[in-house]
């Protein structure tokens, strides 16, 4: 594990850089395919308003892979995450057009642990609404 | 109905080795646009200190959760898949999973709870490598909506 982010150099409340992920059909289409998950609710506008859904949402766990993503690229190593859980507590709707939906993913230490470690929570928020709860990394400093 | 409280702490057996691919890897952060050379430059890779590419930290759950179709899919536990939704997720990791890892899962219940007539249900899955070292732990909350009634 080789972080570029130095132990010494974090303090509670440290922000990491915020970033916005877009995603639109065409990406849950490439994520169905790369992970395997091929539930409709995640394609097929039809079959998601059938079950009470607004419209197509993203996978949970396209997600969760985005929203770690702010950690990963502040540390550098992302071999360095030691832990990473989330609550999935409201979906991101894709709608079907260009821009389709954004994902903002926003960051901060919130204590640091032994070994080096600090626990980075993470907020994401999509049509205004918070997306993910109890959003934490543990990740290994240098 | 809720399900049968008898089924906590219930381990399946251990999976068929899933053999991790560079190009597999390659192919997963392409699709969440995550351009980390970690995860495509062996070179880069080794730079950080990973013996190959190592893997984005959510691409185990494609693994974890195929294997809990034994669970999820077991008739006996009578689990009705049409109404679940996936709660909570969570990994922790003892070392990155890396191009080459041949990777066994083992799901066990860990809980079983019945909430405003929702079955909520926590699987663990233990992933252990080909040498038998442990590679990660994951765990995932499945809520199964009540039927909504009449």
């Amino acid at each position: 594990m080789t972080a570029k982010i130095a132990y010494d150099d974090v303090e509670v409340g440290t922000e990491l850089p915020a970033q916005t992920f877009p995603v639109t059909r065409a990406t849950l289409v490439q994520y169905a395919g790369a992970s395997g998950d091929f539930n409709p609710i995640h394609w097929n506008e039809r079959f998601a308003k059938e079950v009470g859904l607004p419209d197509v949402i993203a996978h949970g766990m396209f997600t969760m892979a985005e929203a770690i993503r702010v950690v990963t690229d502040w540390a550098g190593d992302p071999g360095a995450v030691v832990e990473y859980g989330v609550r999935f507590t409201k979906p991101v709707v894709v709608p079907d057009d260009d821009k389709g939906a954004r994902i903002e993913v926003s960051g901060k230490v919130a204590a640091k642990l032994e070994d080096n470690t600090v626990r980075v929570d993470l907020t994401a928020v999509s049509g205004g609404q918070k997306v993910l709860g109890m959003a934490r990394a543990v990740v290994r400093l240098a | 109905m809720a399900l049968d409280q008898s089924f906590v702490g219930r381990s399946y057996p251990p999976t068929a080795p899933y053999e991790v691919g560079r190009e597999k890897i390659r192919e997963f952060a392409e699709a969440v646009g995550d351009t980390n050379p970690a995860y495509t430059d062996p070179e880069a890779a080794k730079a950080l200190g990973h013996p190959d590419v190592i893997a984005p930290p959510t691409f185990l759950f494609a693994i974890t959760y195929k294997a809990a179709a034994q669970v999820v899919q077991d008739p006996q536990l009578g689990l009705d898949f049409s109404r679940v939704v996936h709660g909570d997720q969570k990994f922790a990791y003892v070392r990155p999973v890396r191009a080459g890892d041949r990777l066994s899962v083992t799901s066990t219940i860990d809980a079983i709870k019945s909430l405003a007539g929702n079955d909520i249900m926590d699987v663990r899955g233990e992933v252990h490598d080909e040498a038998g070292e442990h590679v990660a732990t994951t765990w995932m909350k499945l809520v199964a909506r009540a039927a909504e009634e009449a």
